[in-house]
């Protein structure tokens, strides 16, 4: 042990990357390996988006890019340059001060518990509610089930999917 | 506020991406990346670490060669028992064998963590292999995981209580079962995480461990790095689901970390990842089975011999709490004139065991359910109605068991009404219109099956908790205790019990826990314990202050401590509201003061205040400031129940199972807030039917781990668990004064029991081990000579379920 750094700092090809998270846009340059999630996290010290599984399958790593839900984990953050990039961090007002529907919902019908998951969970809820405003059971199952979480057993989570639809549509007529 | 529905505090940082989870702190500390052995059973010849420290940004490549002084040493047995004879437990870094596939063999640390695997990539052990010890049958065989020991037994214990032998040669029948689990793991979405700095001024390491101890991982580091207590902080910031995996400590990566910040300056984090979880953490679940019971023609239980096999990987750093938790939860509800339970506790070269979720409460519930389901099937008799002629009745309660409980204390039941949540669970379910339900299906080529099950569950055990409350003189209210959460909503359920016991709003209290600098003793999150310990030691704390408060606002306002009470914060004469002090100003005056540096402190400086000039300041007996700490260490275990039961359907063609109805009872004693307790009792239930019909280990015969991701171990999603209908009774716990119960783990305890029930029922042949997949059904069916097409029914329930398998 004890060895001293022996290389030359910075072999490790890199590029300059221009990432727009969260409407703002920051350039740097990264090694050409650095995944999405990990620039995000560590280099933009965004660390709302969570690493679960680092192959795709868990969903915690989840942001909107261009819309979009992609698993940031399964992304190099190269690839991303100059895409719209949304992370759980961009859903409330700026100010932080008001919550994003389904941030409320998730909170009002305990969605959540470690909170590991959950910005996962928030990002395709999201995404979701922008493509369909009021999801029918089958159509929010299909839109969480790649995403898993170990603590809640799902069933708060299809309740504020549910609740947040209705947070973002405000009160549905009678009878509809 | 206790008992209402009150929405969690921890949500909103959550929510908004601002919580604090260890691998979100030190963006520029060193990395650790583990070499992990390849193999599960091997002699270490020679470590190669050359090629690996030339790695551009690698900083150091450390092997057990390269560790000081008690770092060197086996890392400790925490839970020593006169049972385990011949206990191991690992090394930080393996010296000269490797006993499972996974164990530290090298730490390499690196400027980032890309280049740390560049550098563990590069590390070149060469290995001697030896025989791999995978699975029961082979751990009883010829191979020997441990040098120097003669078989692969570390431990073999048990309990008798009454004459079995005499029970079982009396009984008018007796049949035998066996019954077998599988290995499962905890697999929180947050794997481990240290985070370590070395302040080498200030002398003082301060550690973040995504752990369920930290004022235990506290002692462990300053006892194996030789530091002062002192010297050592240990913090549990937000944790990624913990479900008994993060109980165990130290780990070898706690040790490693805090070292390698001492050793080479600076932050140092290790993160573990997922693939990293599965074969670097801790399993459990693995056990057999062999039951003899002897019951009369009524179904009454008279005698019931059970010996078991828990398989504990290759080291014991949990001691044998879970075997022991197997043979003194395995009665459940139920009266057992003589009961007999065995096991031995064998060596694999498997990753270690240590308790998960349910901590072998599930394979003890599995064994006496499914005894339960065959003594009804051979009487045939309803299965709920020889569970009910066996229930301890209420009035039989406090009810002693007749032996020692996983804390070393007796196992009495302190209070319960079986007989009621059986009932209750009875007609959630529907149980009495099954039938109708089964044969309406059944003409429609459907296959429907119903289960049940009950449980009790030791919560709340000891040693102890402590709890602090402080009310500052801004009015906000302070609160910590030692123990750490991972996602229970312990700071909201704290701030409720602090509202109610001191009289201040709700918003008023802020909570902290793990984080050993605001409170320094404690045990630890596990076992169903937190609410009760932790609750009721804050609850003292509180009610500490409260006293305090009065005291000093009798002396304020000239009145009798007894005609006062604290209302929203401000302390009231009972009947004359106007003759009243806020807590804000109580707590300015518990602390006398020289100086003043704000208005408000004014009034308590020495020229302001108008005490008693014969009396010192702080009167003897008392301490400056409007605070308290407050204990509570119970004499012994609280006992939490349930029913659960589960209609399910069995896919004819595809052999899938999917739950019509999943309806849980529950009696956690006096409820703080219900949204949680049933938020608990889902997940609980999720992770069982993920146990019940996912989740396996799946070694191959060398040892290896074939399904060491989250692509081949089926944890569940949403389309996997149903919707889940939670009822609950209340009876408190004569123990502690909040009255409460645990309740963390229930929902996990009896869904292998109560699937295995419900599978056996659709199909017609007898349930004997869990998990069961499709294949598993498919190949039942073949076995069995049922069905395997659609249009074709399974038989009806298992009359020959008595007949040799």
């Amino acid at each position: 042990m004890n060895a001293e750094p022996t290389g030359t700092a910075g072999t490790e090809p890199t590029s300059t990357v221009t990432l727009r998270v969260n409407g703002q846009s920051r350039s740097l340059r990264l090694p050409d390996r650095r995944l999405l999630s990990d620039a995000l996290r560590h280099d933009l010290g965004l660390t709302g988006t969570h690493v679960g599984c680092e192959h795709g399958v868990c969903g915690c790593c989840t942001v909107l890019v261009d819309g979009r839900p992609q698993r940031s984990c399964l992304v190099f953050a190269v690839a991303a340059d100059d895409r719209d990039i949304t992370t759980v961090e961009g859903l409330a007002t700026a100010d932080g001060g008001e919550l994003h529907p389904v941030q409320q919902a998730f909170g009002e019908c305990h969605g959540l518990q470690c909170g590991f998951c959950t910005p996962g969970f928030l990002m395709v809820t999201a995404a979701l509610l922008a493509r369909v405003p009021d999801p029918d059971e089958d159509t929010i199952s299909e839109a969480i089930a790649g995403n898993l979480c170990r603590c809640t057993g799902y069933v708060n989570i299809r309740a504020a999917v549910r609740r947040a639809a209705d947070l973002a549509c405000g009160p549905r007529a009678a009878g509809e | 506020m206790f008992g209402e529905r009150v929405s969690r505090r921890e949500d909103r940082r959550l929510v908004t991406g601002t919580g604090t989870f260890t691998d979100d702190l030190g963006p520029d500390a060193l990395a650790v990346a583990i070499v992990r052995s390849s193999l599960a059973h091997a002699h270490i010849v020679s470590i190669d670490t050359d090629a690996a420290r030339a790695v551009d940004g690698v900083v150091a490549v450390v092997t057990h060669a390269d560790l000081p002084g008690r770092i060197a040493g086996p890392l400790p047995l925490l839970i020593p028992h006169p049972d385990l004879t011949e206990p191991r437990t690992q090394l930080a870094l393996a010296r000269d064998t490797v006993h499972y596939a996974g164990e530290a063999v090298a730490m390499v640390v690196a400027r980032d963590r890309y280049l740390a695997e560049d550098g563990a990539a590069l590390v070149e052990v060469d290995y001697e292999p030896l025989p791999a010890v995978v699975g029961i049958d082979t751990a009883l065989g010829p191979d020997v995981v441990h040098e120097g020991m003669a078989d692969n037994v570390g431990a073999a214990g048990g309990e008798t209580i009454g004459d079995v032998d005499g029970a079982l040669a009396a009984a008018p029948n007796v049949v035998e079962l066996d019954l077998d689990i599988e290995r499962s793991c905890g697999s929180a979405l947050e794997g481990r995480a240290v985070h370590a700095r070395w302040d080498a001024r200030d002398r003082k390491l301060r550690v973040y461990s995504s752990t369920q101890t930290p004022t235990s991982v506290r002692f462990a580091i300053a006892n194996i790095l030789g530091l002062p207590d002192e010297e050592v902080d240990v913090i549990a910031p937000d944790v990624g689901g913990g479900f008994g995996t993060k109980i165990n400590h130290p780990w070898p990566e706690e040790i490693l970390v805090p070292w390698a910040a001492m050793t080479f300056g600076g932050e140092v984090k290790y993160t573990e990842d997922r693939a990293e979880h599965f074969v670097a953490s801790s399993h459990e679940r693995a056990q057999r089975h062999h039951v003899r019971v002897g019951f009369d023609d009524d179904g009454h239980i008279l005698g019931m011999d059970v010996s078991f096999v828990h398989e504990h990987g290759a080291y014991t750093p949990y001691g044998i709490i879970c075997p022991i938790i197997t043979t003194t939860q395995l009665p459940g509800p139920y009266k057992l004139p003589a009961y007999r339970c065995r096991f031995r506790s064998v060596y694999t070269t498997a990753v270690p065991v240590t308790p998960y979720r349910g901590a072998s409460r599930p394979q003890a519930v599995f064994v006496m359910e499914r005894t339960m389901d065959r003594v009804a099937a051979h009487l045939g008799l309803d299965r709920i109605e020889v569970r009910r002629r066996n229930l301890i009745q209420p009035d039989e309660m406090p009810y002693d068991l007749g032996m020692t409980f996983q804390d070393g204390r007796p196992a009495i039941y302190d209070s319960g009404d079986y007989p009621a949540l059986l009932q209750r669970c009875r007609e959630l379910v529907d149980w009495d219109g099954f039938p109708a339900r089964k044969a309406a299906a059944a003409a429609e080529g459907r296959r429907l099956g119903i289960g049940f099950g009950c449980y009790v569950e030791g919560t709340g055990i000891g040693p102890y908790e402590g709890g602090h409350v402080r009310v500052e003189t801004t009015g906000r209210v302070q609160v910590a205790t030692g123990l750490s959460s991972q996602g229970q909503g312990h700071e909201t359920v704290f701030a409720q019990i602090v509202a109610d016991e001191l009289g201040v709003p709700f918003d008023s209290v802020d909570v902290v826990t793990g984080d050993t600098r605001r409170f320094p003793y404690a045990v630890g999150t596990f076992g169903s314990r937190a609410a009760v310990m932790s609750g009721n030691a804050i609850a003292e704390a509180a009610r500490a202050v409260r006293a305090k408060a009065l005291r000093i606002a009798a002396d304020a306002l000239e009145a009798n401590v007894d005609d006062l009470h604290v209302v929203d914060g401000v302390v009231e004469v009972r009947g004359t509201p106007a003759r009243a002090i806020p807590l804000t100003h109580v707590a300015v005056l518990s602390n006398p003061l020289r100086y003043s540096f704000s208005e408000e402190a004014r009034a308590a400086t020495q020229f302001a205040a108008t005490p008693d000039p014969d009396l010192p300041p702080v009167p003897e007996g008392t301490e400056p400031g409007l605070e308290a700490r407050g204990w509570y260490s119970p004499v012994r275990s609280t006992f939490a129940s349930g029913a659960h039961a589960a209609e399910v359907e069995v896919d004819v063609a595809t052999a899938e199972v999917r739950f019509v109805r999943y309806c849980v009872v529950h009696d956690c004693g006096r409820i703080i807030n219900p949204t949680i307790i049933e938020g608990q009792i889902h997940g609980g239930v999720a992770q069982g039917i993920a146990g019940a019909l996912y989740e396996r280990m799946a070694y191959d015969e060398d040892g290896n781990l074939q399904n060491a991701s989250f692509m081949d171990f089926l944890m569940p999603y949403c389309t996997e668990v149903p919707d889940i209908e939670v009822d609950h009774i209340e009876t408190p716990s004569p123990l502690n004064p909040l009255g409460i119960k645990g309740a963390g783990e229930a929902g996990v305890i009896p869904v292998s029991a109560v699937v295995a029930a419900a599978i056996e029922d659709a199909e017609g042949y007898t349930v004997t081990r869990m998990p069961l997949g499709p294949s598993d059904i498919h190949d039942l069916r073949v076995a069995n000579g049922r069905s395997t097409r659609p249009g074709e029914q399974g038989a009806g329930r298992p009359d020959a379920a008595d007949a040799p398998e």
